[in-house]
């Protein structure tokens, strides 16, 4: 058995929510860094995300050894929604199972770090993903074996809200409810925005929510970028007993950069350098430089 | 390799469908690794019996061919021995994108078997019938692709399906095929079998077609024309040595196989030959066509897949 991994806490014995917070504005620097390097990726899909992955990696909610990334009884993370892989890589390594150094060689030939993730390249990494649509079924497959093996470990799937448009997802959904996999629960990074337009402008099937219960799945809808909020989520959803469990999180593309969040068109488009600078300084909420 | 005397019994065997699913249900238990992952179809493609035995290690996953690869490729990266069916048209060609991804690209050791390929299922017609599977599956880097010609070579073929760590795709038949092989036999992947030699040409088949192939042997025969035969029931990895051998012995290569034209066990054989030891080649498969509904043994005959239409390709082949 792999121990939780220790959550940094406050005095009063939660998550140090300061920490966590500093933790994603720091995190939003190495995507965007590592991106600008790479002059390629998908700097904004990766920011509306990294919150929930700095409360999932660093707030207690997976059990993952990050000595032992392969444990059996560790709990799994699969980023379905590929192209936010520097939002992954950047967790890895703030939970040491990469090295920091290694950020710099995002998308570097002979780099494990590839453009979308590679689980035979890079461990930590659990389904090698960037075709939309297909981690909710692998997520399904470590549900059922971990179900078989009387392992109680769960597993976690994020989507893109764009992504939630292929049917293979509907698939998996209407699986998942019928063999009540209550070891699963679907983050769906619900962002608004996806390759070509506003996602109310390309397939508009929202409201999300009242779809997913529909399917007879337990859904908890929040801000995708409070910290307290997204814990309280995870805690919910793991007290369901027999049904599948969504986590719709309503997020901002390019979260934390006015510029980024102002405009859906920095899908797939690293900042320039000096957009990189105007960035790390309002992240850091220092004054503009000149 | 068999020696030429091997028995040829034309007296029709299991499906190998059939053999299948017991050779299935007979390993679930020796191999607790082993779970079902079916879509709707396991009374088709005898994956019932393994879940009649081992309910908890079947999953109906319903007519959903994306997700139930899904499904497989997460069981096997938690350490399972996924056996994933369908029709081998809904599978191969519904789920291509999540073969390649979920499980060629991450090398998963997942075991896809498709049932009800080639034209041979007869009257349910062209929907059903995988032509093009071979092209498919071998297009998946890593895959190898095993179509066993009868009863006893599908039970060896599952079990090595099993034993080998990585993805596979079996390319399973509707129809009762004839025994070819012993009961009993093994299958070694990546291995031709010699089942009757002769110097003239090599016929190279796969699946049902070998058992005409045999029935064009003795045809050819009383022509004067004596052709090796060999079995080819792994077509990737592909046996180039027993490619090289019949062409340095032998001249002519016939192939025969129930499939397009394109891509499949004649493409692979003409690269190697090509590559390795150059002879003529001649092909016997069913073009660049889609068939129809009818009777097995109509559609077999009306699309040139039977004994005389292998052994007028012999004869032209020699002669040229």
């Amino acid at each position: 058995m792999v121990t939780r991994a220790s959550a940094p806490h406050a005095s009063d014995g939660g998550p140090d929510l300061v920490l966590l917070s500093s933790t994603a504005r720091r995190l939003r620097e190495d995507i965007i860094a590592m991106t600008t390097r790479a002059g390629s990726g998908h700097p904004s899909s990766s920011m509306s995300a990294i919150d929930i992955l700095v409360a999932l990696y660093k707030g207690g909610i997976l059990n993952l050894d990050q000595s032992h990334p392969s444990a059996p009884d560790r709990d799994r993370f699969i980023l379905s929604k590929g192209h936010a892989a520097p939002a992954l890589y950047a967790v890895l390594a703030e939970h040491g199972v990469i090295s920091h150094e290694s950020l710099d060689t995002l998308r570097v030939i002979g780099s494990p770090l590839e453009g979308h993730p590679n689980m035979r390249r890079l461990a930590g990494v659990e389904a090698s993903t960037g075709s939309l649509g297909q981690g909710l079924s692998i997520g399904l497959g470590h549900a059922f074996a971990g179900r078989l093996d009387g392992r109680g470990y769960r597993t976690y799937v994020m989507c893109g809200d764009g992504e939630m448009q292929e049917g293979q997802i509907w698939e998996a959904i209407m699986s998942a409810a019928h063999f009540n996999a209550d070891n699963l629960t679907l983050i769906v990074d619900h962002n608004g925005a996806q390759q070509s337009n506003l996602l109310p402008r390309v397939i508009d099937y929202r409201p999300l929510a009242a779809k997913l219960r529909a399917f007879e799945w337990h859904v908890e809808e929040i801000d995708g970028h409070d910290m307290p909020a997204i814990l309280r989520a995870f805690d919910s959803v793991r007290a369901v007993k027999g049904r599948p469990q969504a986590i719709v999180a309503h997020t901002v593309k390019g979260k934390g950069v006015s510029f980024v969040e102002a405009d859906w068109a920095y899908h797939g488009k690293p900042l320039t350098a000096s957009e990189q600078v105007r960035a790390f300084s309002e992240l850091r909420g220092e004054p503009a430089p000149h | 390799m068999s020696a030429s005397t091997t028995p040829f019994v034309v007296s029709p065997g299991a499906a190998t469908r059939d053999a299948f699913g017991i050779a299935l249900r007979d390993l679930g238990h020796s191999e607790p690794r082993i779970v079902v992952v079916d879509g709707d179809v396991a009374n088709s493609t005898r994956t019932e019996w393994f879940g009649q035995v081992f309910p908890d290690r079947f999953f109906n996953l319903g007519i959903a061919e994306s997700n139930m690869v899904g499904v497989a490729a997460g069981l096997a990266a938690s350490g399972k021995i996924p056996v994933v069916s369908s029709f081998a048209a809904f599978i191969l060609c519904n789920a291509y994108d999540q073969l390649r991804m979920s499980v060629a690209f991450p090398h998963l050791n997942v075991k896809v078997v498709g049932t009800h390929a080639g034209i041979s299922i007869g009257e349910d017609g062209p929907s059903q019938m995988a032509i093009e599977d071979f092209a498919l599956a071998c297009s998946l880097p890593g895959f190898t692709v095993i179509v066993p010609a009868d009863e006893a070579h599908t039970h060896a073929a599952v079990r090595a399906m099993i034993a080998h760590e990585g993805p596979v795709y079996l390319r399973l038949g509707r129809p009762k095929a004839p025994r070819i092989h012993e009961a009993g036999s093994s299958l070694e992947i990546g291995k031709a079998y010699q089942l009757r030699d002769g110097s003239d040409l090599t016929i190279v088949a796969c699946g049902l077609m070998t058992a005409t192939a045999l029935e064009a042997h003795d045809a050819l025969a009383a022509k004067g024309i004596h052709a090796r035969v060999l079995d080819f029931p792994t077509i990737r990895p592909l046996d180039v040595d027993a490619l090289v051998r019949a062409s340095r012995d032998t001249g002519n290569i016939l192939v025969a196989e129930e499939h397009l034209a394109h891509g499949g066990l004649g493409s692979v054989v003409a690269m190697a030959v090509g590559s390795h030891h150059p002879c003529k080649l001649g092909y016997v498969n069913l073009g660049n066509r889609f068939a129809e509904s009818g009777t097995p043994e109509a559609l077999m005959e009306a699309y040139g897949l039977t004994a005389p239409h292998l052994v007028a390709a012999a004869v032209k082949l020699v002669a040229k």
